[in-house]
């Protein structure tokens, strides 16, 4: 028990370690315009890599899992609220559940 | 008056943050159920599982932790996976420190960090125009908190009584929200939709080419970020006539 505490306590460590440097020396901090303009597109270039194909994985099917991100990008194409494509996404998922 | 201003403007980004983080509490309730059920099911200690939550607050690595720990692999092999599968925060903290609102107070830093997540990153970076509010963070960060925990605990105490077609069908949940955030920006400019696209594709080779699959997924995400941003800063410009 008290090893899996110090497991738990490291795991922590590990992982609030990469969050906390960049908050603490990078805030304020004027970079080199190569570099901002690298951190501009970090946010696109991580949803890409965070969306796919991991989609393909989140449901335990991947018809299932197809058809639900297929109406997540229909809602979010025509600019829904992010709270409805989240729920056209799993509406999506359980309805092909329901059907197959 | 100035100061009365400011803690009003301060309170309604907060709310904003609140706001925002709407999905993301949608997204990790199923998830955090899921994780409280797997703990129970490989029988980690409830208190464990919790503490992990509490502290690590950082999914994909819990799921391996307690996975790792049930087949009784060694703490150095626990916490070194760990790390690798969150040093992706690394990019998305830097992102976070950059475009944080000037003159955000020091003492602020340690807690913004702490909530830093895939999805309070995607939520912030996309959805604060300009300069991100810190109380818009600190209420995004504190939705995520409070659901990811409030789930752990529910699948802890009720993990008999949960059908699991309904965590499956939820499980899409944060990929719909991500596609929520990115598809409206792809639409628009060209070297976003070039970027998104060029990261899925290096991450698709990691996982669809057999010689390239000893590479862990959370390398994978690393090296795919990591490319298809640099793509975007060589293509940052190109072909519009008014760049300096």
């Amino acid at each position: 028990m008290t090893r899996l505490f110090v497991i738990v306590i490291l795991m922590a460590l590990v992982t609030y370690i990469p969050r906390l440097i960049p908050m603490l020396f990078l805030n304020g901090i004027k970079l080199p315009a190569k570099l901002e303009v690298f951190l501009k597109y970090i946010p696109y270039a991580a949803l890409g890599a965070l969306i796919f194909p991991g989609i393909l994985d989140s449901t335990g099917d991947r018809l299932t899992a197809a058809v639900g991100g297929l109406v997540s990008i229909i809602f979010a194409y025509y600019r829904l609220n992010v709270i409805f494509v989240v729920f056209g996404g799993i509406g999506g998922v359980l309805l092909c559940n329901w059907l197959i | 008056m100035q100061e009365r201003g400011n803690i009003m403007e301060a309170g309604t980004s907060f709310k904003r943050g609140i706001k925002a983080g709407v999905p993301i509490a949608v997204g990790y309730l199923p998830i955090a159920i899921a994780f409280g059920v797997l703990a129970k099911t490989l029988g980690i200690p409830s208190i464990v599982a919790m503490l992990m939550s509490l502290i690590v607050f950082a999914g994909a690595s819990q799921f391996v932790g307690i996975k790792l720990m049930s087949l009784g692999a060694l703490p150095i092999e626990i916490v070194l996976a760990t790390f690798i599968l969150n040093l992706r925060h690394f990019l998305m903290t830097s992102f976070i420190a950059q475009n944080l609102e000037k003159g955000t107070s020091k003492k602020l830093m340690p807690y913004l960090a702490f909530g830093i997540t895939d999805e309070t990153f995607a939520v912030a970076s996309i959805e604060e125009k300009g300069e991100i509010s810190p109380q818009f963070m600190l209420g995004l960060n504190l939705m995520a908190f409070c659901f990811w925990n409030i789930g752990t605990l529910t699948g802890l105490l009720m993990s008999s009584w949960i059908p699991e077609y309904i965590i499956n069908g939820m499980g899409i949940a944060l990929y719909a929200m991500f596609i929520g955030l990115v598809v409206p920006s792809m639409r628009t400019a060209s070297p976003i939709l070039i970027v998104a696209l060029a990261a899925m594709a290096v991450n698709s080779a990691f996982y669809f080419v057999p010689v390239l699959s000893f590479v862990s997924p959370s390398w994978a995400i690393i090296i795919s970020t990591v490319t298809a941003a640099l793509l975007g800063s060589f293509l940052d410009g190109k072909g519009e006539v008014t760049n300096d």
